[in-house]
């Protein structure tokens, strides 16, 4: 994880990132109701990858169709897919997503973050890891885990 | 007599060896009042004279040269031929003596008793001794006496002279040698050697040439003298001969254009025996070359040539010059015209046109030996290509018959040739060839321009023609042909265009299309294509007056079916009906007839027309196109709306489009009287759009009404405003008057048009405005009406209408006025309702600046703008929140200071009711995460806390702006953040 280290991936397969959201005119309504969609929570996905200056979206790293959410039961459910299966990253990349959501989301809502079936080798521990909440808030303690999560986190200044 | 001897001696001596220019003034005031003769003068300076210093031997003769000048009207004859003699004799001294001795000679020149002879043997010794470039200056002196001798002495001295500043003197003293009479006698040919041997002139002055001679100078200089007298013709004319036959594409062009401007000098007897040479070598540079300078130039000089032999006047015994000249031309160039490869075709006809334009007697030759050979070519040829240049040739043909016409009106050369002319013409209008139909309208424009050529069958069938081929041709070329043809026509035959034309072009315009089935759509589209054919070609025809009055009911009737909707016109139709409106309106001629006849017909349809769709609140654009027409006779329009009744009330925002944008220049007529009633009515009136229209159209003429009234009559625009404050002050003042808002918005229509325009009464109106921000009833009103001063206007008082509108007109609004707002707010009693009007003012105000403005003006209105904030007013959040926006960006120290406050109100206007409000908020504390950490970190729990609601709000794009602005907070101290 330290820097000068080789990466893990040096060339990964790189996708277009899917184009703004259409503001449509119930949008602009101020008596409409917006609910929360898929599309929302994978736009407030839109984070760093912390290898590669690009975000998780132009890895496919999240996909919107692995986002789900349900306004209504407060759930909101993401997949993520390492770029190999040996991915040391996964579980970082795993905290930043949830992190990022807990920011982003009202408290109302149960966050579930795991990794797409068959996608890792050590799929079961990450999603152990990414469940338990003590756990997360522990490695949140942690100051230079932190510091990496925040990292991912800030907006690319240009 | 020795006193005197001494009074010179001693003036000689402070002259000469004291170097006091004065003295020669003294000295021949001396001689003047006759205290010595020039003689004693003469032997007082006898020592500097023969001094061996050649400066002081210039000096001598200087003073005796200036001496001369002023007295040379006392000398006796014998002084003069004396003093000639010394002169003569000092030519040949020393370089430094020959100014005074030539200042001398001068000055003896012009004395009346010249002893005779002596003029002459003056200049010999000039011409003799002295060196041509200083000489030439001198050699001015108008001597007509000298005659012969002066023409040889100066031939004499320019021979071989290379100095382009001497060559145009020289040839300016040529000239004048010409001009001024002199006689030549047997020296004219030297005269013509030595200026001729320059020609062609050859001369690229050096880089950076000091002296600035140009190559055309010396031309035109040489021109003038070579072409300045007939006398020359014998030597000229096989010079240029010669010159024809250089290569050098430059020396050929100069002989041609000397050729032109000579024969203008000429007569027959001169030209006579080159005639022969001058036609080989010009028909040679237009049938061989390849520069259209030169081909032109040849022409010129062809017709200058004919028109020089028409114009002399042949004596008995001469045989005649012109024919036996028009003979030669005609037996070179004819058989070209006959031609069956038509090779050599363009250039025998241009020579032909050339010749024929040059007199009415050379076209009259040359079109009875020409036109008849052409039309029979034009009958038996079958190629298109071919008829087309036999067609274009007649066309040049015609046209240059024209050209030579004089005015006092003897019968048409072409009269001989009207019927085959015209068959010819209709033959290839019947041609399906469209290039053959377009070469066709121009020869029977031309053919239509000469008067009293056609007949009225003639003009007839032509009309029919072109009817046929406005209605049926696709080919835009030839449409756009026919319809200037129809106008050519129209200009001169307006009557038969009304009887034949017009009615068969409204028949087809009103016809519906047959057929409306889908399938038929090429059908419809070309139904529309005849449509537009048939507009443009009225509006083409409408020239003459008589004209128009029939023209424009037809398109009056389309606009009104249009309307109705009686017969389906598209709206692209009526655009192009009312653009051709327009287009007679601009082009028609401006009489009294055409005038009455908009006056009574046009403007009143137009405008009952306008007035019915916009009632109806469609057809926006065509209104707006109406508006235009009217807009250009508008003095028609006023008039007419004079006569109106006003309880068209309505009418006001026709009114408003067409006079309000009309340019400065157009002095709207009775303007004091439409004034006062726009005021009565602005004022009065109760129904709010009429009211506001008033008030609009009242600004926008007070804007641009001269500061000074042009008529003596009307009043200043000074008087005009305060009359009318005085008014609306006195509705405003009485709380019970019913027509307060009218007074209050024709007050703020005209504060703007005077803050516009920098008028100083401003400051009155804005007064009365900031006075009115107290008002129960009127304040909010006066607090929104800042954001009309601040705003452009779309429809009146912007520059697309020509108002006066000066630049930075807000920054100086607000320079000039913020500080009062300020001032009014702290005095604004509390608690009433009354603190918001200035905020809302204030933040109207500054919303509308420019960003660079409000950047370094806000901190100043900071604690204001904060107030404003916590306001009810949800516009005031808004506009204030922008302002706010790109101060933050680089935020100042004033408002660091202030972050707790800012903080405060920018929390609380996230649960505003109004998304937009949120979405700034938002975006606000946003970009307060990017101040200094330390001065904003003590806030991030808080923020924080307070983020988490508008997480979950109803608004996906409020939420977006949370999600954006929790992060960047979040970020705020923490390790890998900020």
């Amino acid at each position: 994880m330290s820097e000068g280290t080789r990466l893990e991936n040096a060339n990964p397969v790189i996708f277009q990132r899917s184009g703004e959201r259409v503001q449509t005119a119930s949008e602009e309504d101020e008596d409409v109701h917006d609910p929360i969609d898929d599309r929302e929570i994978f736009d407030i996905l839109s984070i760093n990858d912390p290898e590669h200056p690009l975000s998780l979206e132009e890895l496919n790293v999240v996909e919107q169709v692995r986002v789900k959410v349900n306004d209504a039961e407060n759930t909101v459910g993401v997949e993520f897919t390492p770029t190999i299966p040996h991915c040391s990253m996964a579980t970082l990349i795993g905290l930043s997503i949830k992190v990022k959501l807990l920011r982003s989301l009202p408290d109302r809502f149960k966050i579930d973050v795991c990794i797409t079936p068959g996608t890792h080798a050590s799929e079961e521990a990450v999603n152990k890891q990414l469940a338990d909440k003590e756990r997360v808030a522990a490695a949140l303690e942690n100051a230079s885990l932190l510091e990496v999560v925040n990292q991912c986190l800030s907006t690319r200044s240009i | 007599m020795a006193a005197e001897s001494t009074l010179a001696l001693s003036l000689v001596e402070e002259f000469v060896s004291g170097l006091q220019d004065s003295k020669a003034k003294d000295a021949a005031k001396g001689v003047k009042d006759g205290k010595f003769t020039v003689l004693q003068l003469v032997e007082a300076l006898g020592s500097s004279l023969t001094s061996s210093q050649p400066h002081t031997r210039a000096r001598g003769v200087h003073l005796l040269s200036e001496v001369l000048q002023e007295c040379y009207g006392d000398l006796t004859e014998r002084e003069v031929e004396v003093l000639i003699a010394f002169y003569e004799n000092r030519l040949k001294d020393h370089y430094v003596v020959t100014p005074p001795v030539l200042k001398g000679l001068k000055a003896l020149t012009k004395c009346t008793n010249l002893p005779p002879g002596s003029a002459v043997s003056m200049l010999r010794s000039v011409f003799q001794d002295i060196h041509v470039q200083v000489r030439l200056s001198y050699c001015t002196f108008k001597l007509k006496g000298l005659g012969a001798d002066f023409v040889f002495g100066f031939v004499q001295s320019m021979d071989g002279e290379r100095d382009p500043r001497n060559l145009l003197l020289a040839f300016q003293i040529a000239k004048n040698l010409i001009h001024g009479g002199y006689d030549l006698g047997k020296f004219t040919e030297e005269l013509f050697e030595v200026t001729s041997c320059y020609f062609p002139i050859d001369f690229s002055p050096p880089p950076n040439d000091p002296h600035g001679i140009t190559r055309e100078e010396l031309v035109q200089a040489l021109r003038a003298v070579l072409t300045g007298t007939p006398k020359f013709a014998e030597f000229l004319l096989p010079l240029l001969i010669e010159k024809l036959d250089s290569d050098v594409q430059s020396a050929k062009l100069d002989s041609l254009q000397t050729l032109a401007a000579c024969v203008s000098q000429y007569e027959h007897k001169h030209v006579a025996e080159f005639l022969q040479g001058l036609w080989t070598s010009v028909r040679r540079e237009v049938f061989q070359t390849s520069s259209e300078k030169i081909e032109s130039a040849g022409l010129a000089a062809l017709t200058a040539l004919t028109s020089c032999l028409s114009r002399s006047v042949l004596s008995s015994d001469s045989e005649d010059s012109l024919s036996t000249f028009l003979d030669f031309i005609l037996k070179d160039c004819k058989h070209h015209l006959c031609e069956p490869d038509l090779k050599l075709v363009w250039p025998s006809a241009k020579l032909l046109q050339a010749a024929c334009s040059a007199s009415t007697r050379a076209s009259h030759i040359i079109t009875v030996a020409v036109m008849p050979s052409l039309l029979e070519q034009y009958n038996n040829r079958t190629q298109c290509s071919h008829r087309r240049t036999l067609l274009e040739v007649v066309q040049r043909f015609i046209h240059s018959v024209k050209n030579c016409q004089s005015s006092d009106n003897d019968e048409s050369v072409l009269l001989a040739f009207r019927e085959a002319l015209c068959s010819i013409v209709f033959s290839a209008l019947s041609e399906s060839n469209s290039s053959l139909q377009i070469t066709a309208t121009s020869v029977l424009t031309s053919l239509a321009q000469q008067a009293g050529l056609l007949v009225e069958s003639d003009i007839e069938l032509a009309l029919d023609h072109l009817t046929r081929l406005l209605l049926t041709e696709e080919d835009d070329r030839v449409s756009l042909a026919v319809v200037e043809c129809a106008g050519a026509l129209a200009q001169l035959h307006p009557a038969l265009v009304i009887t034949k034309l017009i009615p068969k072009l409204k028949k087809e315009m009103f016809t519906e299309p047959m057929n409306q089935d889908q399938e038929e759509v090429s059908e419809l589209h070309s139904h529309h294509a005849v449509r537009q054919r048939c507009l443009s070609a009225l509006a083409a025809v409408s020239i003459q007056p008589s004209v128009v009055q029939e023209s424009t009911p037809v398109l009056l009737e389309v606009l009104r079916s249009a309307h109705t909707g009686s017969v389906n016109f598209s709206v692209d139709e009526v655009v192009l009906t009312c653009r051709s409106l327009q287009r007679i309106a601009e082009r028609v001629q401006d009489s009294e007839e055409a005038g009455r006849c908009f006056h009574d017909v046009f403007i009143p349809h137009l405008l009952s027309l306008a007035l019915q769709a916009a009632l109806q609140g469609k057809k926006g654009s065509e209104a707006l196109n109406w508006n235009h027409v009217s807009g250009n006779k508008c003095d028609y329009l006023s008039q007419k709306q004079e006569g109106d009744s006003w309880s068209l009330s309505r009418l006001v925002c026709l009114l408003m489009g067409s006079v309000c944008s009309l340019p400065r220049s157009v002095e709207v007529p009775q303007i004091d009287k439409l004034l006062s009633a726009l005021e009565e009515m602005s004022c009065a009136c109760s129904h709010p759009l009429s009211y506001t229209s008033a008030a609009k159209c009242f600004a926008g003429l007070v804007n641009k009404k001269p500061q000074v009234s042009v008529s003596s009559s009307g009043d200043s625009l000074d008087s005009l405003i305060q009359r009318m404050m005085k008014r609306v002050c006195s509705e405003l003042d009485s709380p019970s008057s019913s027509v307060r808002t009218q007074a209050f918005t024709l007050m703020i229509w005209v504060a703007k048009a005077l803050l516009l325009r920098y008028h100083p009464l401003f400051t009155t109106l804005t007064d009365k405005l900031f006075s009115l921000l107290d008002d129960a009833d009127l304040g909010p009103m006066a607090a929104d009406g800042f954001s009309l001063l601040m705003s452009d206007s779309t429809d009146v008082l912007n520059r697309a209408c020509h108002a006066d509108v000066r630049i930075m007109y807000r920054q100086r609004f607000f320079s000039e006025n913020s500080a009062k707002l300020v001032q009014g707010f702290n005095a604004a009693p509390q608690g009433r309702e009354k603190k918001p009007n200035y905020l809302k003012a204030l933040s109207n105000i500054v919303n509308k600046l420019p960003k660079q403005v409000q950047v370094t003006e806000l901190p100043a209105l900071l604690s204001l703008l904060l107030e404003a904030l916590s306001c009810p007013d949800q516009d005031i959040h808004l506009s204030t929140l922008s302002c706010l926006e790109p101060v933050l960006v680089n935020p100042p120290q004033v408002l660091i200071q202030q972050l707790e406050a800012l903080i405060n109100r920018l929390l609380a206007l996230i649960s505003s009711p109004a998304m937009s409000v949120r979405i700034a908020s938002l975006s606000c504390i946003s970009t307060l995460s990017h101040f200094p950490v330390h001065e904003v970190l003590p806030f991030r729990a808080r923020v924080l806390r307070a983020l988490a609601k508008p997480l979950d709000d109803k608004k996906r794009l409020v939420r977006r702006e949370a999600v954006q602005a929790r992060g960047e907070w979040f970020l705020l101290g923490s390790p890998g953040g900020r």
